[in-house]
């Protein structure tokens, strides 16, 4: 169903969120170190991604991968938590990025995923907080409080049902002593959903290049997303190229070629009106000639409902397996967080007609709760590589359950990850 | 895009059938399913409980009509509730105002206000004979300014130029300067893409109104979105004395739900639909029209109106009579059943009635053509009552004077024959079918929708 990466010596896999690479330079031959291009800080920690998988880096015999199909770090990513955050700041302070807000709250650490879900207000959360201060009986009323907000939360009819049916059984049977415990079921029921889906973008150095083919509907994010993902890439010491695929709308192409400005990186574009899957082609190919270790693929927004736009995207991968039978390596579907059902049709039909290996969920920065993971990990689990909270390059995170149900519904006791 | 929505309404309509009266325990389960397909359809949910509270306040207090049954009734004034939601009649932009009339379009990153822009221009030119520049405002995103440019050359439209480190209000300013020297009639503003949470960004666009005093300022907003419609389309109508709303990407299977929040959320009409990818692939918004398509069973129950009105129950009664009595069917008794189908539309018309016929009818569609029905007509005029009483007696020679007659190729009177003997052999079967059992041979012919309604429902 999915495709993982079997195909090579698992030393060579390299996860790109982690920190190793400058600590572990033989995994990465030809390109400078890092610490030439960046200041120190962003030297210790070039990412500012979850360090999850840092045991993975040094990791003496990374075999252990081998035996699995399955990324392997979904069951780290729960537990170095702690780390989690600081290497944005490095990041920030390293770029410089000005943000207003952490100018004003200079000493605070850099605002966590719970708090860039929230943006400039507290609407990311779940309308549920002051319900259960009152410490309500377990009624329907209850129960139909908790349906109204998971519904406004974009998780659509099918999983709200099934997650209130569960609570009701549960109250039926005695299960729940009160009004907490509901509340910490329901935040498991929700974790136990997506916890699987936890699985970042990892490369094949192995490959030169890996190539990861950008596709999804018109406006969800796909350039922006891959801009991000270069300059992501790049700090991780991977040496990217980006193919102009977008050969449709106007100023695609300059589009992207301003974010290979912008991150230094070399972009293959042939201009508007071309063959999308020609241009790919001699992207591949230039990138493969100059042994560039990942390839980032633009294409057109497309509805998923216009099949002859659908047998495009299928063209461009056939193309790309001329040259690379196992190209692409990874096909990124970038879906809007504030879209609704739809996303589902989405999934559904770019998966049917390209094999999606992973999700980008963008603009989550909003008031869109983007509940639509939920309705997406019910029926495709489809692991969610990253998601976009904000217009800054730190802003493309991997994802990470807990703190997505941290951000949508805090933990009633006091948090513990407020350190 | 409306397609689900009209499924999940016909299911629940199925669920209320044979009940006699509309009760409140009817209402309330009919009304379960309605918030249900409205909540799928990603209608915000303050919008969905408000429109629904409307709904049971009708619906209780009216009484069902001789003619419907309740599920009909229910569905006849969630219909009329709809299209009084949706905005009683198409809202045109206002231009009557000294050029350049200034449009503002603003709304989220990636709805297609930039696309729409172009588009817009495309009308405007074409539709109204307006002469039309465009500016954009967005200083962001990378290449924007280039993306309005092109989009400006591939449409004809002029453009005033804008440079990523000017603030967008400066180049309003200029662009409006310029529009009028260069006698623009309507100067069309695309503004940098924004979260409705950004106060910062909010304040931007705001001072960007008040900067260039726009006589319609456009939300555009992508029909795909879930529940958040309702909370951005608030931020922004906050901010901005919006005119109208763009709904861009109708072109998906997106259940539009977006649609309805909007216009609720800030009652203002839906002015446009983006349709497409291409420059003409914009569409007036009708709301009548719309309302209608979300719903689907109003269109059943227009349906049932037309078959019963437009049907003449005396012909059909003859017709009947003369069929159970053994006498023939002949091209009298075809030309019958044809005029009747025209009078309903023709076939085209007639599957855009049947719900969930669905994806089907479109590529039916293109293979029914209306105007073979008009072409049969024709031939049969040009018989003689005798060769129309008696077909038998149609020889080869009459054949070709018959297609002389009626402008037609000997082929086509041949072809009318064979299906006239189909017909013959059908009618033979259906004894006193008519239209009703031509309306259940169509249903039997696509089973595949499933939202079809029973049989029953086009009873008497």
């Amino acid at each position: 169903m999915f495709r993982f990466f079997k195909r090579s010596a698992p030393e060579k896999l390299v996860q790109l969120n982690p920190a190793e690479i400058p600590q572990e330079p033989s995994a990465v031959e030809p390109r400078e170190p890092v610490t030439s291009a960046a200041d120190q800080t962003e030297a210790a920690t070039p990412t500012p991604l979850p360090a999850d998988a840092e045991p993975s880096a040094q990791r003496p015999e990374p075999l252990a991968q081998a035996s699995e199909p399955a990324p392997p770090s979904a069951s780290s990513s729960t537990e170095s938590e702690s780390a989690f955050f600081d290497p944005a700041v490095a990041f920030a302070e390293a770029f410089e990025v000005i943000n207003a807000e952490k100018a004003a709250a200079e000493a605070l650490r850099p605002a966590s995923l719970r708090e860039r879900l929230a943006a400039s207000s507290e609407s990311f959360r779940l309308k549920l907080g002051s319900l259960f201060d009152r410490n309500p009986k377990l009624d329907e009323n209850l129960l139909e409080e908790i349906e109204t907000a998971l519904l406004t939360a974009d998780l659509g009819v099918a999983v709200t049902t099934d997650l209130i049916d569960t609570l009701r059984g549960r109250i039926k049977r005695r299960e729940l002593a009160d009004a907490e415990a509901l509340y910490e079921g329901l935040r498991a029921d929700l974790l136990a959903m997506i916890e699987p889906l936890a699985a970042p973008l990892q490369i094949d150095l192995e490959a030169k290049p890996h190539v990861v083919l950008v596709v999804g509907v018109n406006g969800a994010g796909k350039t922006t997303t891959i801009g991000k993902l270069a300059k992501h890439l790049k700090l991780n010491g991977a040496s990217v190229m980006l193919g102009a695929g977008d050969t449709f709308r106007a100023a695609a192409v300059e589009q992207l070629k301003v974010w290979g400005e912008r991150n230094d990186v070399l972009v293959v574009a042939q201009g508007t009106g071309a063959d999308s899957a020609s241009v790919i082609y001699d992207a591949l190919q230039s990138a493969k000639s100059r042994k560039v270790d990942v390839l980032l693929a633009d294409t057109a927004g497309r509805l998923h409902t216009q099949s002859h736009l659908m047998n495009e995207l299928s063209k461009v991968k056939r193309v790309m397996a001329k040259l690379d039978p196992t190209a692409p390596h990874e096909v990124l579907l970038v879906l809007d967080g504030t879209t609704g059902q739809n996303a589902v049709n989405q999934a559904r039909q770019f998966h049917q007609a390209m094999g999606v290996t992973g999700l980008v969920i963008t603009k989550l920065d909003g008031s869109a709760k983007g509940g639509i993971i939920f309705a997406l990990a019910r029926e495709f689990k489809l692991p969610i590589r990253y998601i976009g909270v904000g217009e800054k390059l730190e802003d493309l995170r991997s994802f990470e359950p807990t703190e997505f149900i941290d951000a949508l519904l805090p933990a009633r006791t006091p948090p513990p990850e407020t350190s | 895009m409306f397609q689900n929505l009209t499924q999940r309404l016909s299911q629940a309509i199925e669920r209320m059938r044979g009940r006699a009266r509309l009760n409140e325990e009817h209402v309330r389960e009919g009304l379960r399913e309605v918030r249900i397909a409205l909540l799928e359809a990603d209608v915000a949910l303050p919008v969905v409980t408000a429109f629904l509270d409307k709904v049971r306040g009708r619906a209780l207090g009216s009484e069902v009509l001789e003619s419907l049954s309740p599920a009909q009734t229910l569905v006849k004034i969630v219909h009329e509730e709809l299209v009084s939601l949706m905005g009683e009649e198409a809202a045109p932009l206002d231009l009557n105002h000294a050029p350049p009339v200034v449009i503002l379009l603003a709304g989220l990153q990636g709805a297609g206000k930039t696309t729409t822009a172009g588009k817009l221009a495309k009308h405007l030119q074409e539709r109204a004979r307006k002469r039309v520049m465009l500016v954009s405002c967005d200083v962001y995103r990378p290449a924007a300014i280039e993306q309005l440019k092109t989009v400006a050359e591939q449409v004809g439209a002029m453009c005033a130029p804008s440079s990523g480190d000017e603030q967008p209000a400066e180049i309003a300013k200029r662009a409006i300067d310029q529009a009028k020297r260069q006698l623009a009639d309507v100067l069309i503003v695309d503004t940098a893409g924004r979260l409705h949470v950004d106060q910062e960004m909010m304040d931007e666009v705001a001072a960007l109104h008040a900067q260039v005093q726009p006589r319609e300022t456009l939300f555009v907003v992508d029909s795909m979105t879930g529940q958040d419609a309702a909370n951005s389309a608030k931020a922004f109508a906050d901010v901005l004395p919006l005119t109208g709303v763009v709904l861009t990407k109708t072109d998906g299977d997106a259940r539009g739900g977006a649609a309805l929040s909007v216009r609720h959320i800030t009652g203002k009409p839906i002015k446009f639909l983006g349709i497409g990818e291409k420059s003409e692939a914009l569409e007036l918004f009708h709301p009548d029209r719309v309302a209608s398509r979300i719903l689907g069973m109003g269109d059943v129950l227009s349906l049932i109106e037309d078959v019963g009105r437009k049907v003449d129950q005396d012909k059909m009664q003859k017709m009947a009579t003369k069929l159970v009595a053994g006498r023939g069917f002949d091209f009298n008794d075809m030309r019958e059943q044809l005029s009747q189908m025209q009078n309903l539309g023709g076939l085209t018309g007639l599957l855009d009635k049947l719900p969930g016929v669905g994806k089907m009818s479109e590529q039916i569609k293109g293979k029914v053509d209306d105007r073979q029905i008009t072409r049969m007509v024709a031939i049969i005029d040009s018989m003689t009552k005798k060769e129309r009483k008696f077909p038998a007696t149609i020889n080869g020679s009459r054949r070709a004077r018959i297609a002389r007659g009626s402008g037609t190729q000997p082929s086509d009177v041949n072809q009318l024959m064979k299906q006239f003997q189909q017909m013959q052999k059908m009618m033979k079967k259906l004894k006193g079918g008519g239209m009703k059992g031509m309306l259940k041979g169509l249903q039997r012919r696509f089973p595949g929708g499933g939202g079809m309604p029973p049989g029953g429902m086009f009873g008497r």
